[in-house]
């Protein structure tokens, strides 16, 4: 064997080594590193920032009556089983209220006769769960903007932090998630009531859940419960701004 | 051997032997992650949304046995396969069979985990996209584009010619080896400008906050499930590229050619073929 063959060999070994890394355990150890994570986290950061620049106040695309997925996929809890909500849920939501408090100037108590009697939005849109499915419904609530306008959140309010009523199965905190203000303020950003011209089953979350259009299912709180106006969201639960940003390192901006 | 004709040419100039190396591992790393995000959700449909009516183009999934045995089970276009082992009963990182469907060892992370995954893909992707939009502008402007990769008017007429060659992997020798040969060209410009911004364009279907730039522009792929099947296909399509690249290096002179991608040079063997021992 000459040495050529040697150093040929030794680059092959080395090859697939390298290859080894790429695939086995070595990108979890990478991505496990600090600056591993750091280092990944600039792509999300690159496109947050490119899509606020490029499609800042753009409107998600709608549908028509056509487009409806003929039953609307319910994900995530389905059923709470939180003894709190099942009450509410027996007495048809009549003892139920939102709360709009944090950085507001008028914290707010709104029962869903109060919603219901606000200005409301229909819009038909595409749901796109991160795993990779969509379905189109028909989306009827109160825009946020109009809620947010009766609290009047103090200047130094960044975001607002959505908890829900339900327990994550097999887990012991509830659901929540974070968006910014600016998706706060949105025109198709509503506290959805109804889907599909009825009342918002249970599964999709009753009595109110989040549309954020143009950001992924997992943005769309159901079983709202109150609304906290923050400077940061650092201070909740897992400090990463969602339940599944907690627990399975989805990324807090939702939009890709 | 013939040391005294052979000689070593500047081949591949240093931006793209760099680029060419940035992009062969943001592919790589783009596309295992992507059958990672695949295995979230392993089915494919055509249309606006997944809940059309109409069924799945792609499911791959898995089945228990009346015995209790866990089988893989692919479907495509309403023709079903069990592909256990392969295909939706797959090895973890533990070797164990179980219902996933891309393997562990062609996924990255190995174990499951979309939000990792999905960290992966999204930061490569612009490493891929920025690395890109450097190769077509340097291509242009230093003439590569024009001079090493349009065919010319007598490339065209030998195609069929080129073809035969290729079927026998006959391949081209002395001063004929500087340049690309006719299928090669064609190869490489379909890459670089069909499939590789047909994926991009997909990929970039798929992010909802994306599609609002102009609404109704998702529509154009046929809407947004439509071009997440295109972006799996054509990922699929350019690893069938790089299959046929790898090959097509490996026996046109596989230590000359990876020699060149690194240093630039090229040996250049008049009358004898090209790369083997020197």
């Amino acid at each position: 064997m000459s040495s050529t063959d040697r150093g040929r060999r030794r680059f092959l070994t080395g090859l697939a080594a390298a290859g080894g890394a790429l695939t086995l355990e070595g990108c979890e150890r990478i991505g496990a590193t600090l600056l591993g994570a750091s280092v990944l986290d600039v792509g999300e950061r690159l496109s947050e920032t490119v899509h606020r620049w490029l499609a800042a106040g753009t409107m998600a695309q709608e549908f028509t009556e056509a487009d409806l997925s003929p039953t609307f996929r319910a994900n995530g809890t389905e059923s709470p089983s939180d003894a709190a909500y099942q009450a509410l849920a027996k007495a048809g939501f009549a003892d139920w209220a939102l709360e709009i408090r944090g950085l507001v100037e008028k914290p707010l108590k709104l029962t869903l006769a109060e919603l219901r009697a606000m200005p409301a939005r229909t819009q038909i849109t595409r749901h796109d769960c991160v795993e990779g499915w969509s379905a189109i419904g028909k989306w009827t609530g109160v825009p946020l903007a109009h809620v947010l306008g009766l609290a009047q959140p103090k200047p130094e309010a960044r975001y607002l932090v959505l908890h829900c009523a339900d327990t994550m199965e097999g887990g012991d905190v509830p659901y929540y998630e974070s968006i910014g203000m600016a998706d706060g303020y949105h025109a198709q950003t509503i506290l959805a009531y109804g889907l599909n011209g009825a009342d918002l089953p249970i599964a999709n979350g009753a009595p109110l859940r989040l549309r954020v259009e143009r950001q992924l299912g997992y943005k769309h709180a159901k079983y709202l419960m109150a609304i906290e106006a923050v400077t940061s969201y650092a201070g909740f639960h897992g400090g990463r701004g969602g339940y599944w940003e907690d627990q399975s390192n989805y990324q807090w901006y939702a939009g890709i | 051997m013939t040391a005294a004709m052979s000689y070593l040419y500047y081949r591949h100039t240093l931006p793209v032997r760099l680029m060419h190396w940035i992009n062969a591992i943001a592919l790589v790393v783009l596309f295992m992650s992507g059958l990672q995000i695949f295995n979230a959700h392993p089915t494919l449909y055509w249309g606006k949304s997944s809940y059309t009516g109409r069924p799945p183009v792609l499911e791959i999934t898995s089945d228990t046995k009346a015995d209790g045995r866990l089988i893989g089970v692919t479907r495509v276009l309403g023709v079903e396969v069990e592909t256990t082992g392969v295909l939706g009963v797959t090895p973890g990182a533990d070797g164990e069979l179980r219902a996933r469907a891309f393997p562990s060892w062609i996924t990255i992370p190995a174990r499951y985990s979309l939000g990792l995954a999905r960290e992966w893909h999204f930061f490569f992707a612009w490493v891929f996209v920025l690395n890109g939009i450097a190769y077509v502008l340097y291509s242009l402007f230093s003439r590569h584009l024009l001079r090493d990769l349009t065919p010319t008017a007598a490339d065209l007429r030998g195609i069929g010619r080129s073809i035969k060659d290729h079927v026998r992997f006959k391949h081209p020798s002395g001063e004929a080896a500087r340049r690309y040969n006719v299928l090669q060209k064609l190869a490489y410009l379909s890459v670089i400008f069909v499939l590789l911004p047909l994926v991009i364009l997909a990929g970039w279907a798929m992010s909802p906050f994306l599609n609002s730039i102009f609404p109704g522009w998702v529509d154009w792929l046929g809407g947004r499930q439509s071009a997440r099947t295109i972006h799996f296909i054509v990922a699929w399509l350019l690893f069938l590229f790089v299959a046929v690249h790898v090959f097509e290096v490996i026996v046109s002179g596989f230590w000359n050619h990876i020699r060149s991608m690194i240093t630039g040079r090229y040996r250049i063997t008049p009358d004898h073929p090209p790369g083997g021992t020197s």
